[in-house]
């Protein structure tokens, strides 16, 4: 008999603290199978390695938008990569563009965003006590661990890191003689990696398996937030196309050190030919793509989700379209695996297949404008609080649409021949998948903050905070878009050595780097925020946004097993906002019918039959299996 | 370009100075009515949030207008080529089309954004769907998509499309860090085989003497001469890792793939002359670069293309010396059968005696790796 009453009044005396006793600071703070301790570890190296990596994106920046510049003042941090003239090292530069791809993509938008944000939310929000399997939970993050220290070692390696662009297109990371980075540093990179896709599957894993068997009395699929929707989506993207990846890092480890030729063949360098014969280039790309264009989703959809969940908890409306963006999550993640060779039109892959991957590629597009017309309609004769997670929220959206749209030009092959490879893709893919997510994780970290610290971050820092950075973005990637029609490749050290890269643009590189440099600044002040945040930030009541979903009945601070006494049952959709005759412009999950007879829409009247039904389903308890 | 810059940074600090003031405004003034009324959102903060998005909005239209205007000059170099000129005009109406679609979403959606901000005493629409709304908006991107999509299959279809009869074949190899042409020769007009196992100093790209048609072959590390309005077959290898042969004027990019060769076929339609007078620029010439990331010197791989009527073409290439004519040891590889043919070649001191082992073992490995393509 769960009503809302014995929810949210916390009875102190239940038998769950029949085999307790107090966890050691190792097993409470490192080592812990408590799903919210996992996702904080998961938050704070994210931010940890979103600072290396942008700090790296900096540094380019300074030799793409000054190119003269003296950069003897890097010296004590970078050493030997300054040369003796003060100028950036050439293949430091790549190393550079390599780590900061690699460091953005898994290390701060997969492990930092999904793993936060998956940990965090899905038993809360789900209604469980904990994932399914702790354990499998805390192996996840400490392999995630290994990985980013091994990453990090090989920022400091005397050969440099790897740096042969984040795709590591053999042959040139295969064969240590053609790039100093393809030695030691490529070596840990494909180590790391290998230990972080085990940890993407280990998450992914749990993820499915705690909102499948775990969610609460009455949470069934149609009653999930769309959050909950958007990560288990994403787990199944990751628990299917991860290991692609990994076969393909293997097959290379093979080619690096066991002379095998999966991807070598008759290859001539430094006054050598190489026995290898037979093997292709190109299978490395399909097998890299194959997860590498899922990847962009499973970067890009928890962060819809988290847009989705805060949209609609702001604009005080339910979510428009509820299951077509459900629908629409499920399109993008099937069409995700059949869109891969869109990487590779002009890689010399037969050009029919490039007709047939450019149909399914533009197809995509489809789902994902709904998404977007969906969440301007969620706005439309709402009742917008901006609260710090709203305008990123809302910045998500403006990014997600004008770095989507170009997506069109680059999806067709035709005109992708001359953009491929230039910084139209790289203005693209920053803004549609690399800011937008960036924004989702920040509007999560926003909006969730109370759950996690039991805090409110201050609301006026994060105005300026969103501000500074919406704007900076779009004037970082928004004029990147000139430079790439004028046929500027990326990856380029300089643009000196040609006619048609030489002289134009030099102010508006310059105009690029300032931009990036005061929007990197700008993020200290969300740092700030998040540290005082943490310890004097004003305390949170239960639910600080009005919310409806299940998170907020439990206490503020949540102990482990979220839920003093019975987990709640859920009754209605997360959405129930501002319905017309309720006294509230909210009702949360575990509100049954029966006692909103006011609010009640005709069929819903028909539902509180259903209500007993409900409650006497089976508990789903973890606490209550016998072990 | 200057200007733009500085309107950009001018505006983009404006907007954050007017934030940072505002918002310390509102913190010194009005922080203890907010307090009290936070949860409703009705305050200050929240219209100046509101008013910032339209805010943004104008003056975001503006600068991004006025920026685009200014670089109009710089964009997509003169196209030299017809298949350039198509995918030019598609490219401006695509770009036309979602220009319009991002420009009118995120009007909308920025004006709904300050227009539904929090009100006191007012409750949002319970509005969770609409059938008939979601369907025009599924249909009409799809409908729209169609079109783009159908176009521009049409001209992949045709640019990717087997070189015409007649096409003037050349080749055109990769490695760290620059490119080699290799020409077919001006007696036969044909590439004679190669083998990556013969490549050494000299031989940069494996040419394989056991093949007559490679005698008259002559390459180039510097320019890469083509005549005007004769189809070009070009054929791309590299010989070490990965790298992507890319014509800005000419529209062209395809990857060079070791073990792979792939291929690329286009019309330069106005010769380097004709550029020059067209952009008022006497130093202009066309460029050879390379987009595939490649190692330390990528960024720098440039080949000189010059584009030429045919006649100076051909007189160009007979000044050429085939390669075998700079390094006659190579004739120690001609199978005893060739020599003869070989013989104009070669300085008449060098007709070396031939080793017929090396001689089979080469015609060995030449099989091998002409069966592997």
């Amino acid at each position: 008999m769960a009503t809302v009453e014995t929810n949210l009044a916390p009875h102190a005396h239940v038998e769950e603290h029949e085999h307790h006793e107090p966890d050691s600071f190792w097993r409470k703070y490192i080592f812990s199978e408590d799903h919210k301790t996992i996702a904080k570890q998961y938050l704070i190296s994210g931010i940890f390695w979103s600072i290396i990596g942008i700090s790296m994106s900096v540094i380019f920046r300074l030799q793409l938008g000054f190119p003269d510049m003296e950069l003897g003042f890097l010296k004590p941090i970078l050493r030997g990569w300054i040369n003796e003239s003060n100028k950036l090292d050439p293949n430091f530069y790549l190393a550079l563009v390599t780590m900061h791809g690699t460091i953005m993509v898994f290390f701060v938008l997969t492990a930092g965003l999904s793993g936060t944000f998956s940990n965090f939310l899905i038993p809360l929000q789900v209604g469980a006590r904990d994932m399914a399997s702790g354990f499998l939970n805390m192996l996840s993050y400490w392999f995630f661990f290994v990985a980013s220290v091994l990453m990090f070692a090989s920022l400091f390696l005397e050969t440099g890191p790897a740096g042969g662009g984040w795709v590591i297109y053999p042959p040139l990371s295969a064969l240590p003689q053609a790039h100093i980075s393809s030695e030691l540093g490529m070596t840990l990179w494909l180590a790391s990696m290998a230990l972080f896709i085990v940890s993407q599957l280990l998450g992914g894993i749990n993820y499915i398996t705690t909102v499948i068997n775990l969610r609460t009395r009455g949470m069934s699929f149609s009653k999930l937030p769309l959050t909950i929707w958007a990560f288990f989506l994403t787990a199944v993207l990751g628990l299917i196309s991860f290991p692609v990846l990994l076969s393909a890092a293997l097959l290379l480890i093979f080619d690096r050190s066991f002379g095998t030729s999966f991807y070598l063949s008759e290859i001539y360098i430094n006054g050598e030919a190489l026995p290898n014969v037979g093997g292709s280039p190109i299978l490395f790309q399909h097998l890299f793509w194959f997860l590498g264009h899922p990847e962009v989703y499973i970067v890009m959809l928890p962060a819809l989700g988290i847009t989705s969940e805060i949209i609609a908890t702001n604009a005080r409306k339910p979510i428009f379209g509820y299951r077509a963006m459900i629908a629409s999550m499920m399109g993008i993640a099937f069409l995700a695996f059949i869109v891969w060779a869109h990487h590779m039109f002009v890689t010399g892959m037969n050009p029919f297949l490039g007709s047939i991957f450019m149909f399914l590629t533009l197809i995509i597009a489809v789902p994902s404008a709904v998404k977007a017309f969906n969440y301007i309609t969620t706005l439309w004769r709402g009742n917008i609080r901006f609260t710090p997670g709203m305008l990123f929220s809302i910045g998500l959206v403006s990014f997600f649409i004008s770095g989507g749209v170009t997506g069109l030009i680059l999806g067709n092959s035709a005109l992708d021949i001359q953009l491929h490879d230039t910084y139209f893709v790289v203005a693209h893919f920053h803004l549609v998948m690399g800011a937008s997510s960036a924004f989702g994780l920040l509007a999560g970290v926003y909006h969730w903050f109370p759950k996690m610290f039991g805090r409110l971050m201050n609301e006026k820092l994060g105005y300026v905070h969103f501000w500074m950075t919406f704007i900076g973005i779009y004037c970082v990637f928004f004029p990147m878009h000139y430079i790439g029609i004028a046929g500027f490749p990326r990856r380029y050290y300089a643009f000196t050595s040609y006619d048609f890269t030489k002289n134009i643009f030099a102010d508006m590189n310059s105009f690029i780097s300032i931009a990036a440099i005061i929007t990197f600044s700008a993020q200290f002040l969300f740092l700030f925020n998040f540290v005082y945040s943490l310890f004097r930030g004003k305390r949170s009541p239960q639910n600080p946004w009005k919310s409806n979903t299940l998170e907020w009945t439990a206490p503020i601070n949540p102990g482990h097993g979220n839920w003093v006494g019975e987990i709640p049952a859920v009754y209605r959709w997360p959405y129930d906002y501002s319905k017309p005759g309720a006294k509230d412009d909210f009702i949360p999950q575990n509100v049954p019918y029966s006692q909103t007879p006011e609010s009640n829409l005709p069929h819903e009247n028909e539902l509180i039959g259903l209500e007993k039904e409900i409650e006497a389903q089976n508990l789903n308890d973890q606490f209550k299996q016998p072990h | 370009m200057i200007y733009i810059v500085g309107l950009l940074a001018v505006i983009f600090l404006a907007m954050a100075a007017v934030v940072v003031s505002r918002m310390a405004a509102v913190v010194r003034n009005v922080g203890g009515t907010e307090d009290g009324d936070d949860s409703s959102y009705t305050g200050i903060s929240n219209k100046i949030n509101g008013a910032m998005f339209m805010v943004f909005l104008i003056l975001g239209g503006i600068a991004a207008t006025w920026s685009f205007m200014h670089s109009t000059q710089y964009f997509l170099p003169e196209a030299s080529s017809p298949h350039g000129r198509r995918t030019d005009e598609l490219f401006w109406i695509s770009m036309a089309i979602v220009t319009f679609s991002a420009v009118l979403t995120n009007v909308i959606l920025f004006y709904f954004s300050y227009r539904y901000q929090a009100r006191k005493g007012y409750k949002a629409a319970y509005y969770p769907e609409n059938h008939k709304l979601e369907l025009i908006w599924t249909v009409v991107p799809a409908v729209v998509m169609a079109v783009m999509v159908f176009t521009g299959w049409r001209a992949w279809r045709d640019i990717m499309s087997e070189a015409p009869q007649g096409a003037q074949e050349i080749e055109i190899v990769g490695k760290q860090f620059n490119w080699i042409v290799r020409y077919p020769g001006v007696d036969d007009n044909k590439l004679g085989n190669y083998n990556y196992k013969l490549t050494d100093n000299n031989n940069e790209v494996g040419i394989d003497y056991s093949d007559e048609k490679a005698f008259d072959d002559f390459t180039s590390t510097t320019e890469m001469h083509i005549p005007v309005g004769k189809p070009i077959a070009l054929k791309i290898r590299a010989r070490d890792v990965l790298h992507s042969v890319f014509i800005p004027h000419m529209r062209v990019k395809m990857d060079a793939v070791p073990g792979m060769p792939t291929r690329f076929w286009f019309t330069a339609d106005k010769t380097t002359e004709q550029m020059k007078n067209e952009l008022n620029n006497q130093d202009f010439t066309y460029e050879i670069a390379c987009t595939e990331v490649c190692g330390r010197g990528h960024f720098s791989m440039r080949v000189r293309l010059i584009v030429e009527d045919e006649d100076s073409w051909k007189k160009w290439c007979a000044e050429q010396k085939p390669l075998l004519t700079s390094f006659p040891e190579y004739a120690s590889r001609i199978p005893a059968n060739l020599k003869a043919k070989a013989a104009k070649y070669l300085p008449a001191d060098a007709a070396a005696p031939s080793d017929s082992t090396t001689a089979s073992t080469q015609q060995g490995g030449a099989a091998a790796s002409v069966s592997l393509r």
